[in-house]
Parts: C-alpha cells; sequence; structure tokens
C-alpha cells in the first residue's frame, strides 16, 4: 500500500532521514519506532507531503506521490494525526471533525452525519458540542483521530497517539485503533508506549540517527542487539546477555 | 441552511427598513446611508477577516476599485449606471483575487498578510491620484442626472433601503458561508492551516475563494459610496480611513459572526455622531470616541459586543439556574 524508498532529508548541514525504505502492507498495523531525534516525525512529514525530501521515492498505491501536495494525499487516502495535537481550538468536536468529513461529502447535513458517528467511534460521542480547546489531553489525541478518520481514509498514519496519556486511557485507546484495523484500515504508527507497539503492531521499523537499523516482528526486535543498543547505549546489549545470563 | 437560520436576518432588516417612515431627516437619513455603506465594506471584511482570519489592513484597494470602476465608466464611457455597478462589483473581486494569489501563493501569513494589503492599497491611491482617467487630485464628478434608470434618486430614503437590501444579502451569504463546506473549511484554515491541508483541504485555494467574496462585498460598498455622493478622489476611495473603519466594525461588533460587522457600524457611528452632537464642533471628538470604544471592546469584550451579551446571557441563566436549584 505504502511504499518508503531511499528517503533522505537534509536540514541544512543535518541529515535527518538517511536512505530510509519501510513500507506498509494492507490492513496491517506497522511500527516505527526508534529513540527521540531519530526522524521519526520528519519521515511521517515526507510521506504526508508537509517536507519534501531531498532525495527518495513515496509511493501510495503503486503510484509515485512524491511531489504531490498535502491536500491531494488526503484525497488519494492518506490521513495522519499530529504528534503536538493541533486542534480546531476555537470550534465544536463536531465541527472539528466535520471538516475531515466534508472531504468525502459535500453536503453539510452528511458530513454533520457522518462526525457525530466518527466522534462515537473514537469515544467523543459526549462532548460533540464542546469547544476543542476544553478538551483533556486524551480528549484531544481522540480528537485528532477522529478528524483523520472522517476522511475516510485508506492508510493512516498515526503519530504518537498514545504518548501523554495515563496508563488506564492508553487502556481504553488501545481497543479503539485495534477496531480501527479491523475495519481494513492500513495503519503506520510512531509510538513510544512499548506495551502498545509490542501488543499492536504485526511488523516494526526502527529509526536511529536518521538510518533503519532493524525491522522485523515485535518479539524479534525486542531482542535485537542493534536495537536495544541505539536506545541504552554502546555496549547495553552485551552487559544485558551477561547478566541475563547471571541469572540463571 | 433552514428557514429557521434566516429568521433573525428577516426580523433585523424588517425593523431597520421601517426607520425611514419615523425620521425623514435628511441628517438622520444621511447618518444612515452612510453607516449601511460602512457596514457593507466590514461584512466583506470580515468573510476573510473573520471566518479566514486573514487580517487585511488593505479593503480601501477593493472599496476604491468599486467606487472608481463605476464612476470611471459613467464619466468616460456613459456607462448606464446599474451596469457600472455590477461591474464596479466585478473590478472589486479581481483586484481581490490578483492580490489574494500574489500574497498567498508566496505563503504570507499574520501580520505580513497585514503589511502588504496595506501596501497594495498605498499603491492604488498613489497611482489613482496621479493618472489622468482617474482624474487625478481634483477627483472624479458623476453628472447629476437625478433618475432611478440612472441610480439616482430624489429620496434619500431609497439609497437607505438599497443600501438595506444589500446589507441582508450580505447577511444571507454570510449564513449560508456557516453551513456550507467551504465555510467550514475555512474557518479550518483561520484555526490552523496544517491540519487543515493534512484533512485534504486546498488551503490556497480557500483563501482565494474567500479574499474575492470579501472583495466583491467591499466592492459594492464603495460602488454605493459613488453614487450616493456622486464624487470621488484617491484620498476617499483608496484612503486608509476605509480599510479602518471595514476592520474596526466587526471586531466591535463581533469578529467572525453574521451581525457582527452591522452592530459594530451602528455602535460606532451611532456614538460617533451622537458624540458630535452633543459635544459640539469638536474636531475629530468622534475619533476620540472610536479610539475609546475600541480600547473598551479590546479589553473587556475580545469576542466584541455580540460576545459580551452572549456572556453576560450565559451568566444571567447560571445564576438563575443555582437560585433556583
Amino acid at each position: 500500500m505504502l511504499a518508503v524508498e531511499r528517503i533522505t532529508k537534509r536540514f541544512g548541514g543535518l541529515v535527518a532521514i538517511n536512505d530510509a525504505s519501510l513500507s506498509a502492507g494492507q490492513g496491517r498495523i506497522t511500527g516505527l519506532i526508534g529513540p527521540n531525534g531519530a526522524g521519526k516525525t520528519t519521515l511521517f512529514a515526507v510521506i504526508a507531503g508537509f517536507e519534501p525530501p531531498t532525495a527518495g521515492r513515496v509511493l501510495f498505491e503503486d503510484i509515485d506521490i512524491t511531489t504531490e501536495p498535502v491536500h491531494r494525499r488526503a484525497h488519494r487516502g492518506i490521513a495522519r494525526t499530529f504528534q503536538i495535537m493541533q486542534p480546531f481550538a476555537g470550534l465544536t468536536v463536531r465541527d472539528n471533525i466535520a471538516v475531515g468529513a466534508h472531504l468525502r461529502h459535500r453536503a453539510r447535513k452528511d458530513a454533520l452525519e457522518k462526525a457525530e458517528a466518527v466522534a462515537r467511534q473514537v469515544g467523543l460521542g459526549g462532548v460533540l458540542d464542546r469547544q476543542a480547546d476544553g478538551l483533556t489531553v486524551a480528549g484531544r489525541k481522540r480528537l485528532e483521530l477522529g478528524r483523520a478518520l472522517a476522511t475516510a481514509p485508506k492508510l493512516l498514519l498515526l503519530d504518537e497517539v498514545l504518548a501523554g496519556l495515563n496508563p488506564s486511557e492508553i487502556r481504553d485507546m488501545i481497543p479503539v485503533i485495534d477496531a480501527i484495523r479491523e475495519s481494513g484500515l492500513t495503519i503506520l504508527m510512531i509510538e513510544h508506549v512499548m506495551q502498545a507497539v509490542m501488543g499492536l503492531c504485526q511488523h516494526i521499523y526502527v529509526l536511529a540517527e536518521g538510518r533503519i537499523i532493524a525491522e522485523g516482528p515485535p518479539d524479534a526486535i525486542s531482542r535485537n542487539p542493534r536495537v536495544v543498543e541505539a536506545y541504552l547505549g554502546h555496549g547495553a546489549a552485551a552487559r544485558r546477555r551477561g547478566s541475563e545470563a547471571s541469572h540463571v | 441552511m433552514s428557514v429557521r437560520d434566516l429568521l433573525p436576518i428577516v426580523a433585523v432588516v424588517g425593523v431597520l427598513a421601517l426607520i425611514p417612515f419615523g425620521a425623514s431627516a435628511n441628517t438622520v437619513l444621511n447618518f444612515l446611508v452612510f453607516t449601511l455603506i460602512i457596514a457593507i465594506a466590514a461584512q466583506g471584511w470580515n468573510i476573510l477577516g473573520g471566518y479566514g482570519g486573514q487580517f487585511s489592513f488593505g479593503h480601501a484597494a477593493f472599496f476604491g476599485t468599486g467606487a472608481y470602476a463605476t464612476a470611471m465608466l459613467q464619466v468616460h464611457l456613459g456607462l448606464n449606471a446599474w451596469v457600472a455597478f455590477a461591474i464596479g462589483i466585478g473590478a472589486g473581486a479581481m483586484v481581490g483575487l490578483v492580490i489574494g494569489f500574489l500574497s498567498f501563493r508566496s505563503g504570507l501569513r499574520g501580520s505580513y498578510f497585514s503589511l502588504i494589503t496595506l501596501a497594495f492599497a498605498e499603491v492604488l491611491r498613489i497611482v489613482a491620484n496621479a493618472s489622468a482617467i482617474t482624474g487625478g487630485a481634483a477627483g472624479l464628478l458623476i453628472k447629476l442626472d437625478v433618475r432611478p434608470a440612472n441610480f439616482q434618486f430624489h429620496s434619500r430614503a431609497a439609497f437607505f433601503w438599497i443600501g438595506l437590501a444589500l446589507v441582508a444579502l450580505v447577511l444571507v451569504l454570510t449564513r449560508w458561508l456557516e453551513h456550507s463546506r467551504f465555510g467550514a473549511q475555512l474557518m479550518a484554515v483561520r484555526e490552523n492551516e496544517d491540519a487543515a491541508r493534512a484533512l485534504g483541504v486546498d488551503a490556497l485555494t480557500v483563501k482565494l475563494g474567500a479574499i474575492t467574496l470579501s472583495a466583491a462585498v467591499t466592492a459594492a460598498a464603495g460602488c454605493l459610496y459613488a453614487q450616493y455622493f456622486l464624487y470621488l478622489d484617491s484620498t476617499i476611495a483608496y484612503g486608509l480611513w476605509i480599510s479602518v473603519e471595514a476592520l474596526l466594525a466587526p471586531i466591535v461588533g463581533g469578529i467572525g459572526t453574521v451581525f457582527g460587522p452591522l452592530i459594530g457600524a451602528l455602535a460606532l457611528h451611532g456614538l460617533g455622531n451622537l458624540t458630535s452632537l452633543m459635544a459640539g464642533r469638536i474636531p475629530g471628538i468622534d475619533l476620540v470616541v472610536y479610539g475609546a470604544l475600541l480600547v473598551l471592546v479590546v479589553a473587556f469584550a475580545p469576542d466584541g459586543l455580540l460576545g459580551l451579551v452572549k456572556r453576560l446571557r450565559a451568566r444571567l441563566f447560571r445564576r438563575a439556574a443555582t437560585e433556583t436549584a
């Protein structure tokens, strides 16, 4: 569905992404993890069209969309959420989601109906008339998700929808994401909450210092020494193996 | 948009339409026609500034283009005034599209957009002041020939009703905007352009649509001005005063609301005129009132007079609720 081919992104002298490739398969949840500053959000921006890559291609349904503007990509069926939430603060929850719904519905009435249905799906059915800036962090995360879903996307890019939530809020949110995948959507998610990544994703890419250093199913990734080192520092994997051995 | 949405508009316009039957003094009608012209210009500003969040400091560019086009077509080409009026609105819309294209395509936002619009209006003022076709500094006089076919009337009340009809038309247009996809996308761009783009909103096209519509409405005010006073020069048509009037009225009345510009224009000019009457001929006293009112609104009612009313009503309801509880 989505193929990112050898993307490089430079900001002046800084190489934020270095020759990264990944793909997200139809109907699956693919995870993108990595330490802070690895370039995950930049890669998302390239996929969604907010940043042009310095080199490389982005393919969606086998069509090269590398130079297409953001809104054209939305029409094709790519929707994203923002890590730093970007609600339409002065509008109600209903109107926020309706902006997304208007992508496929011209009539106001249809868009509002669709918005209400989506709001219930993401657990915002009770606060439809509340203004977006009056929502809690968890509410705003749900709103990000709801707006993106309302565009009826084929591919959903989730940028840390669980970050900043407390454990019980995370427990409430995971089934929502799982239900979205079950409806047939393809999801590519950036996530730091490992419990969620391991539980939800079928395939994981690890980005560190702009490079993809590992990929594979969750359990293989968690045992991969290069991944452990990227997170915990040089030599950590060896030390960890050593301490595990001594515990036996 | 349902009939219920239009009811407040019908009520307000209906009441205003009765005024000439009660107060037929020329000074009163003069004041009212002028205030309606300002209200129309302000309604135009409100579409781009209030609903689109793009604060223009140069709506004089559209007001003046409408006014000059109406006048020049009649003076130089002998065109019928009603036709010239329609073309004037179209000319204003074109200028809006061009200015919008030049500034939005280069990604100008916020204060940069405000400054570029101000610059465009000033350039037009200087050009109009210097060129022969606009009558230069001497200005343009539309020939007096009082016949309805010429858009000239003996009665000031006729102008009042035409102005009011235009106000009503734009009230309906604005109400439609609130209930349309275009309006929803425009408000989304106002609130957060990046988020709107991510949801498939073509921000450039939406902003261009808004500035074109906004310019057309403000140009209509300019056309009406030219037709009412039958005289124009560059400081009237493209002067800073109308840019300020067009943005002040919505801010005072309630930015991004249907009735805000009309209420703001009535409040500002009503109060300004009352003080002029009471304080006698102190030059500039009405401007002092404007300034004071603006400071008060910005400090105590940042959502304008309409927002203030809404807040007071909510507080009253809360108090009533706690007393009955």
